[in-house]
C-alpha cells in the first residue's frame, strides 16, 4: 500500500500492480488500485501536438487573445445572432 | 467507474519529501494541470474544425465505454461534430449489463441474516425484479457501500462471525481490484469472504456488435482505462476481421476529439487499424502484473448481458483454484423468476439501436430517482447521461425555447 495525493486528499492505494512507481510519479487510480503510471513525457508531447494542430491557420495565443478574437468573430453560430457585433450596434 | 490522476508517494521511501509543503503545492498544481490541459476549449474548437475538414461522408462511431459517453454528453462533444458524424453509445456500463437474474440473487443474498453485503454505490438503485439493494437495506439488511473491494476484505477480517460478500461487477478495469481481493482472502485464509462475480469483457462485445445483423457501427473508440490494464494486443485481429478502425481513446474532451478525429481519418482513407490515442496511459502490452493475477484468479466463461443476451466467452468467473470464494457457490439461491419492466428499452439503448430520449418512458415513468432500467441509474449509463445533462428536449422544443429567449431579449 502507498499514499496517493488526489489534489489535496491523501488516500491509501494499492501499488502492487505498478511495481516500478516512484515517489513523485502520477498514476491512474481505480477503486483503490493504481493501474498505470502516467508517462509525463508523452503527455507533454501529446499536448504539443494538439497545440500545433491547425496552427498554420491561426496563431494560438493566450486565453485573453482567444476571447478577444471570439468577441470580434464568434467561432460558433449564435442561434439568434444576438452576439454578433452588428446586433450590438443596432441595439445601441 | 471513477479514475483520478494523482500522485503516489510511499511513506517508507522518502517521508520527509512527502510532507514538504513546497512539493505539495507543486503536486497540486501539476495534478490539476494534467487534467485541465486536456480540456482546453480553444484547442478543442480547432480539433472539431479539423474533423469538419476531414469528413466528406456520414460515419457512425461507437464509444464503447460509459465513462466516455458521459464525457461526450457532458462536454457537448457530439454537438461539435459535423452533422453526419454520429456517436453511438456502447454497452460499456458494467452495472447496466449485469443480468437481472444476478441482481435478484444479490438481493436474496443481501437480505439473509448474518450477511454483510458490500457493493460500489451505483449498484444500490439498480432495479431487480422486486426492489433494489436500497430497499433491502431499508428492510434491515446489512448493505454497505465501499470504495474498494479491499475495504470488504477488511470487513471480513473484523467481522469473523459474519459472511461478507462483495458484488464484483465490472469490465477489465475493475477486475484487477476484485482479483486482488480474493487473492488476499485466500492468502489470509478467510472463510467468510466471497465474491458475487459478473465480470464482462470488451473484445467479445465488439465482436457481438460487429457480427449482429443490421449493425451500423463503422468505427470504435476503445475504452482507454480497460486498455490501461489489458493493453491493445487483443484488438488487431478484430480490426482485420471486421475491417473496422479501433482507436484507444481517453476521457477528457481533447482525448475524445482526437480519438474521433483519428477514426474519421481512417474511415475516409479506407483504413482499418488499431491506433493508440491515449499514449500517456496505455501501452501495447498493458499492465503485465495485473494480467498475470487475472489469469490466475479468473477463467473465461459465457456471460449473459442484460438487454443483449448471452455472448460466448464474454466474461470471467473465478477459476477452479478460487471457486470456494464464489458467492453463487456459497449461497445456493434458487427459485428466481425474473421480470423486466415492460416499458424499459435499456436493451435497445445498450445495443446503440436507439438514443435514450427515443424511449417513451424516458424522463416520464423513468428518471434517476425512479429508474426502470440500469442505464438510468449508473454514472456510466447512457440514459442517466442524457437525463443529467438535459438532453431530453426534442429539436422542436429546443427551437421553441430558443425563440422564446429571443422574444424575451427583444422585449
Amino acid at each position: 500500500m502507498g499514499r496517493v495525493n488526489f489534489g489535496g486528499v491523501v488516500k491509501k492505494v494499492c501499488l502492487d500492480y505498478v511495481p516500478d512507481v516512484e515517489v513523485g510519479d502520477y498514476t491512474i487510480v481505480h477503486v483503490g488500485f493504481a493501474l498505470s503510471k502516467i508517462d509525463e513525457e508523452t503527455a507533454l508531447k501529446t499536448l504539443e501536438d494538439f497545440r500545433a494542430m491547425g496552427a498554420l491557420d491561426e496563431e494560438l495565443g493566450s486565453e485573453e487573445e482567444a476571447f478577444a478574437r471570439a468577441a470580434v468573430a464568434p467561432q460558433s453560430a449564435c442561434p439568434d445572432g444576438s452576439c454578433s457585433v452588428e446586433v450590438h450596434k443596432t441595439v445601441n | 467507474m471513477r479514475l483520478v490522476v494523482s500522485h503516489p508517494s510511499r511513506t517508507n521511501k522518502d517521508a520527509a519529501r512527502v510532507g514538504h509543503p513546497l512539493l505539495y503545492a507543486w503536486e497540486l498544481f501539476a495534478g490539476m494541470k494534467y487534467l485541465t490541459e486536456f480540456r482546453n476549449g480553444e484547442i478543442a474548437q480547432r480539433m472539431a474544425r479539423e474533423i469538419h475538414a476531414l469528413a466528406t461522408r456520414p460515419w457512425k462511431i461507437m464509444e464503447v465505454c460509459g465513462g466516455q459517453t458521459h464525457s461526450i454528453i457532458k462536454n457537448g462533444i457530439d454537438q461539435m461534430l459535423p452533422a453526419g458524424i454520429e456517436m453511438i453509445h456502447g454497452p460499456g456500463c458494467p452495472v447496466c449489463v449485469t443480468p437481472l437474474e444476478l441482481i435478484d440473487k444479490a438481493l436474496a443474498i443481501a437480505a439473509q441474516p448474518g450477511v454483510i453485503f458490500c457493493s460500489f454505490g451505483d449498484m444500490l438503485r439498480v432495479p431487480g425484479t422486486e426492489g433494489d439493494l436500497f430497499q433491502v437495506k431499508g428492510a434491515g439488511g446489512d448493505v454497505r457501500v465501499v470504495y474498494s473491494p479491499l475495504d470488504a476484505v477488511e470487513l471480513a477480517v473484523k467481522n469473523p462471525e459474519k459472511q461478507v460478500v462483495f458484488f464484483g461487477v465490472g469490465f477489465e478495469t475493475t477486475a484487477p481490484a476484485n482479483a486482488m481481493s480474493v487473492h488476499l482472502a485466500k492468502r489470509r485464509g478467510l472463510k467468510n469472504y466471497s465474491l458475487l462475480v459478473s465480470h464482462v469483457l470488451v473484445p467479445p462485445a465488439i465482436e457481438a456488435i460487429m457480427g449482429s445483423p443490421g449493425n451500423k457501427v463503422q468505427g470504435f473508440l476503445l475504452a482507454g482505462h480497460v486498455c490501461s490494464v489489458m493493453g491493445y494486443w487483443e484488438y488487431p485481429p478484430l480490426a482485420a476481421k471486421y475491417g473496422v478502425p479501433l482507436v484507444v481513446t481517453g476521457f477528457e474532451p481533447l482525448d475524445l476529439l482526437d480519438g474521433i478525429r483519428r477514426a474519421v481519418a481512417q474511415l475516409e482513407a479506407g483504413r482499418h487499424e488499431v491506433e493508440n490515442a491515449y499514449e500517456r496511459i496505455v501501452t501495447f502490452e498493458g499492465n503485465r502484473p495485473a494480467q498475470k493475477l487475472l489469469s490466475e484468479v479468473f477463467e473465461v466463461t459465457d456471460r449473459a448481458w442484460r438487454g443483449i443476451g448471452v455472448i460466448p466467452n464474454s466474461g470471467w468467473r473465478l477459476s477452479a483454484a478460487y471457486r470456494d470464494f464464489d458467492a453463487e457457490e456459497r449461497f445456493q439461491i434458487t427459485g428466481i423468476h425474473t421480470q423486466e419492466s415492460p416499458l424499459c428499452r435499456a436493451g435497445d439503448v445498450l445495443r446503440g439501436a436507439i438514443k435514450p430520449a427515443e424511449c417513451a418512458a424516458f424522463g416520464k415513468e423513468c428518471t434517476p430517482r425512479h429508474p426502470l432500467g440500469a442505464t438510468m441509474v449508473s454514472s456510466e449509463g447512457a440514459c442517466a447521461a442524457y437525463y443529467n445533462y438535459g438532453r431530453f428536449l426534442s429539436a422542436e422544443e429546443l427551437a421553441t425555447a430558443g425563440s422564446g429567449l429571443t422574444r424575451a431579449a427583444n422585449a
